[in-house]
């Protein structure tokens, strides 16, 4: 299955690639993070690098922009071998990078935002006379036009990305470097992100593109480097391949993109809102009006952009924030804004809670995976019965847990932060449905985790889902939604835009259903 | 600049403050050298004077006990992330409490049941102290940093009124109480000992510090054992995780601090019940503040407590006879090996890990290596 040997094709016709690694090598500690990695990219190609979590895209890209420094091997620009040490020498190679994180001044504009660093006076007048003329050709030249005097705090997330991807070419970048670029846009802004992109190729900027969407490079790159374990396991032309063979070479292994599930059979109403509404503390709605029912046994899927209510529905559902308005029945349960209820009770009440930021919530990241594999039951009897925890029923009940869920290194004294983003996982997973939940709200259960264990928590999923729970799922990854959904609501702006059952429903309905435009004015 | 490697847990435990400790100390012999002293007699006095001297050992015991009541209040609050600086005040208060139970019990009833009467008031008026200060951290978002100094002064100007008006003694011209009947005064170690045939020099070790070490192990029973100490750890690193786990934030945040307050207001108890039998103005002579360098010495864990405490109880001790045996070394010497102590082992605790721990991942890298081949 590995393939040395493949070298990418060069531009072939004689002129030197645009960026090319040789034989670059990287060690933390104990840790080889990258092993001898070589590619080579052509001028004007989008180049995509797929892998899972750990599997050294991040450092190879950091080493190529200067935050590390590789061990051995060279970085070539245009033929000529060209040292980065620094990511200042990055930059006048011509290398930008837009990181997953944006880099940005809230409360600054858009304006100042680019300027930043290259002020270029101790005044600014004159830096922002010149600023303005560069976000005018900018913006004629890539066709991404953006409002300079905006607040970075006013723009939706797309426009922010615009912004730094300007940031990362207004010193004339012609290698622009985008890690995990689309996490956070709806499939419309995706999709206009590919437009700047494929129009900066015509203009003969390289991109190199990191992403664990198998869609996106498919979509979009022109060639494709998989890396495993820090090595390159294989290249291809993206035109040569298809999504189950980078499945493959990422994993190792063959692995099921598509969820395999049987028809729902729903039961009893478990969960039910009503006319559901909560509010920020200065009177913002942050849900209005949400009305839906949930059956014991199937999965209505919660489809929407980040940050359209979709968090504040999970807190709610969980007892982490109070009901303002309307009413939530858990099983004979009512919960009002009267008759507030707490984390604690919900528990009580068999509602099992995956959290969106396992790091925020799930986990106590310092904790050992014993303590915290009872977070949440460490009254139960999990922790023995006794007036102090019992140590060993702690340790037996987490070693369960790593051996039902294989969670690796099934280690219950090793500290939460140094497993897996995938095993980390995992084990929130696997406390929660140790339970046999009723209910279980479940918030990006394959965030950050890798293909394999994303197969193996969708299993989870349709297999508790089979045995009658009643499953919400929250999830800004419209496949995951779509695979996995019995019906599927849209959220738009704390609102509910609709739902639709999931035989109906395709991407294209659910991006325009995502961006507020109703099921009924779509059609 | 790129991240070091994470520091093995041994290291950061042993090695770390060992180098700290270390490094203080050479920058303290430089000093001494600098005073025309040699550093080595300089440092061998220190030690007899701590551990060896007639007695001795029993002052700086008794030193430690004040540090391991003041360092535990500190880190238990630490636990959940709150940083007390008030033990000081909590300290005074408790000193109160054990005061007000010696004086109106000790006449009437057996040392049997005062003295543990006065453990308790001396607890729950240090608790009090701290309670409040929690309280308005928790539920009314008042940074407990600037409360609890706030409280600090609350407490010295309270005592300056009690001792210098309602509680002053008859008659008397110093702010002080009454002295403590004899059912209010804790047993001398040196008694107790010799009452087992162990003959020791007298000291003001007391029965104090028996207690200190039972509250050592209790320390680390609830943090590490019982569901509320789990409580208190999650609190204490993840609120949002506490939260999510049903965890009353705000109540455990108040109760870490009661237990807080109770723990420095123990340390009363070996001063005034210990040695002063009646309550003094000041008794707390800054062991609150000191106890915060203690507990960061001790990474807020009972058993790095108890050596950081000894640690400071023989400085306590060792830097007086220097004052003694050298003529251009004063007392003031102990509290510059003190300050470089906290310099090296608190304020720049970290300063040597990226380098240490470049150095063992080196090792570890180059031993892997020979393994391989």
């Amino acid at each position: 299955m590995v393939d040395h040997h493949t070298h990418p094709a060069s531009s072939g016709s004689g002129h030197p690639p645009a960026i090319e690694l040789r034989e670059i090598s990287k060690t933390f500690g104990t840790v080889r993070a990258n092993k001898a990695i070589s590619m080579a990219i052509g001028k004007g190609a989008i180049h995509g690098i797929v892998g899972e979590n750990g599997a050294g895209k991040s450092t190879l890209m950091n080493i190529l922009y200067g935050l590390h420094r590789a061990d051995s091997g060279d970085i070539l620009i245009d033929g000529q071998i060209t040292p980065i040490h620094s990511s200042a020498d990055a930059i006048r190679a011509g290398i930008g990078m837009v990181h997953q994180h944006f880099m940005l001044v809230p409360n600054f504009t858009v304006l100042e935002n680019v300027m930043l660093g290259s002020e270029g006076s101790p005044m600014l007048k004159p830096g922002v006379g010149e600023t303005r003329a560069l976000l005018k050709t900018l913006g004629e030249e890539f066709d991404m036009h953006v409002d300079p005097d905006a607040l970075i705090e006013d723009l939706p997330v797309g426009l922010q990305q615009r912004v730094e991807i300007i940031k990362a070419v207004k010193g004339g970048a012609r290698i622009l470097i985008l890690d995990e670029p689309t996490g956070v846009l709806t499939p419309g802004e995706a999709e206009s992100l590919f437009k700047i992109l494929r129009r900066m190729k015509q203009d003969g900027v390289t991109v190199i593109l990191i992403t664990h969407k198998l869609s996106e490079i498919m979509a979009i790159t022109d060639t494709v480097t998989v890396i495993r374990g820090g090595e390159v396991v294989g290249h291809r032309k993206t035109a040569d391949t298809n999504p189950e063979e980078l499945a493959e070479l990422m994993v190792g292994r063959k692995v099921l993109l598509r969820v395999d599930r049987g028809a729902a059979r729903p039961g009893a109403v478990l969960l039910e809102a009503d006319g559901l509404e909560c509010h920020a503390a200065d009177g913002r709605p942050l849900l209005h009006d949400i009305d839906f029912q949930i059956r014991a046994g199937e999965i209505l899927g919660i489809a929407g952009v980040a940050g359209n209510g979709q968090t504040e529905l999970l807190e709610v559902l969980s007892g982490l924030r109070p009901v303002d308005k309307g009413r939530l029945v858990v099983m004979n349960r009512t919960v009002t804004r009267q008759s507030r209820t707490d984390p604690e009770q919900m528990r009580q009440a068999h509602v099992g809670h995956i959290p969106e930021d396992r790091h925020r919530h799930g986990l106590v990241l310092a904790f050992e995976a014993r303590e915290n594999a009872v977070l949440g039951f460490h009254k139960s009897s999990v922790t023995g019965e006794g007036a102090l925890i019992d140590q060993q029923a702690m340790t037996a009940h987490c070693l369960d847990l790593m051996r039902e869920f294989d969670v690796r290194p099934p280690n219950p004294n090793l500290s939460g932060r140094n497993f897996s983003g995938g095993n980390q996982q995992k084990l929130v997973i696997a406390r929660e449905i140790d339970k046999r939940p009723r209910v279980l709200i479940v918030g990006q259960p394959t965030r950050g985790v890798d293909i394999g264990a994303i197969e193996f928590i969708h299993k989870q999923l349709i297999r508790l889902r089979d045995e009658g729970c009643a499953i919400l799922l929250v999830s800004v990854e419209l496949e995951e939604i779509l695979g996995l959904s019995d019906r599927i609501m849209v959220m738009n702006a704390g609102r509910q835009v609709g739902i639709v059952p999931c035989e109906e429903a395709d991407e294209q309905t659910l991006g325009l259903m995502m961006a507020g435009i109703r099921g009924s004015d779509a059609a | 600049m790129t991240a070091p490697p994470p520091l093995p847990k041994w290291a950061d435990l042993f090695v770390l403050p060992v180098i700290n400790l270390l490094v203080a100390f050479f920058i303290c012999g430089l000093i001494i050298l600098a005073l025309g002293e040699n550093p080595i007699s300089a440092l061998v006095v220190m030690v007899k004077g701590a551990f060896v001297y007639p007695g001795s050992l029993g002052y700086t015991l008794y030193y430690t006990t004040n540090f391991i009541f003041t360092a535990l209040a500190v880190a238990i609050a630490f636990h959940a992330m709150m940083f007390n600086i008030g033990g000081e005040g909590q300290a005074a208060l408790g000193g109160l409490g054990g005061g007000l139970v010696c004086l109106w019990l000790a006449p009437s009833l057996p040392a049997g049941i005062v003295l543990p009467l006065a453990i308790l008031g001396a607890a729950a008026f240090g608790a009090a102290w701290g309670v409040v200060p929690g309280y308005l951290q928790a539920r009314r978002g008042s940074h407990i940093v600037i409360t609890t100094i706030m409280f600090n002064f609350i407490a010295a100007s309270l005592m300056v009124w009690l001792l210098g008006g309602p509680l002053l003694q008859q008659g008397q011209q110093s702010p002080q109480t009454e002295a403590f009947e004899p059912a209010g005064q804790m047993p001398k170690m040196h008694d107790l000992l010799g009452g087992l045939g162990i003959e020791t020099t007298s000291s003001p070790l007391n029965l104090s510090f028996v207690l200190a070490l039972l509250v050592l192990v209790g320390f680390w029973v609830l943090i590490w054992r019982t569901r509320l100490g789990y409580e208190i750890r999650t609190v204490g690193h993840n609120p949002d995780a506490a939260h999510y786990a049903g965890i009353n934030v705000p109540r455990t945040i108040i109760v870490a601090m009661a237990i807080a307050g109770g723990l420095a207001g123990l340390m009363s108890i070996n001063e005034l019940q210990g040695v002063q039998h009646r309550v003094i103005l000041d008794f707390t002579a800054g062991y609150g503040f000191t106890g915060i360098a203690v507990a960061l010495m001790g990474r807020n864990h009972p058993i790095g407590i108890f050596l950081a405490s000894l640690l400071f109880g023989a400085l306590y001790q060792g830097g007086s006879e220097l004052d003694f045996e050298f003529q251009s070394i004063t007392r003031d010497m102990v509290l510059l090996i003190q300050g470089m102590i906290i310099l090296f082992s608190g304020a720049l605790a970290y300063m040597f890990n990226p380098p240490l721990a470049r150095f063992i991942a080196r090792v570890a890298a180059k031993r892997l290596e020979a393994r391989h081949v």
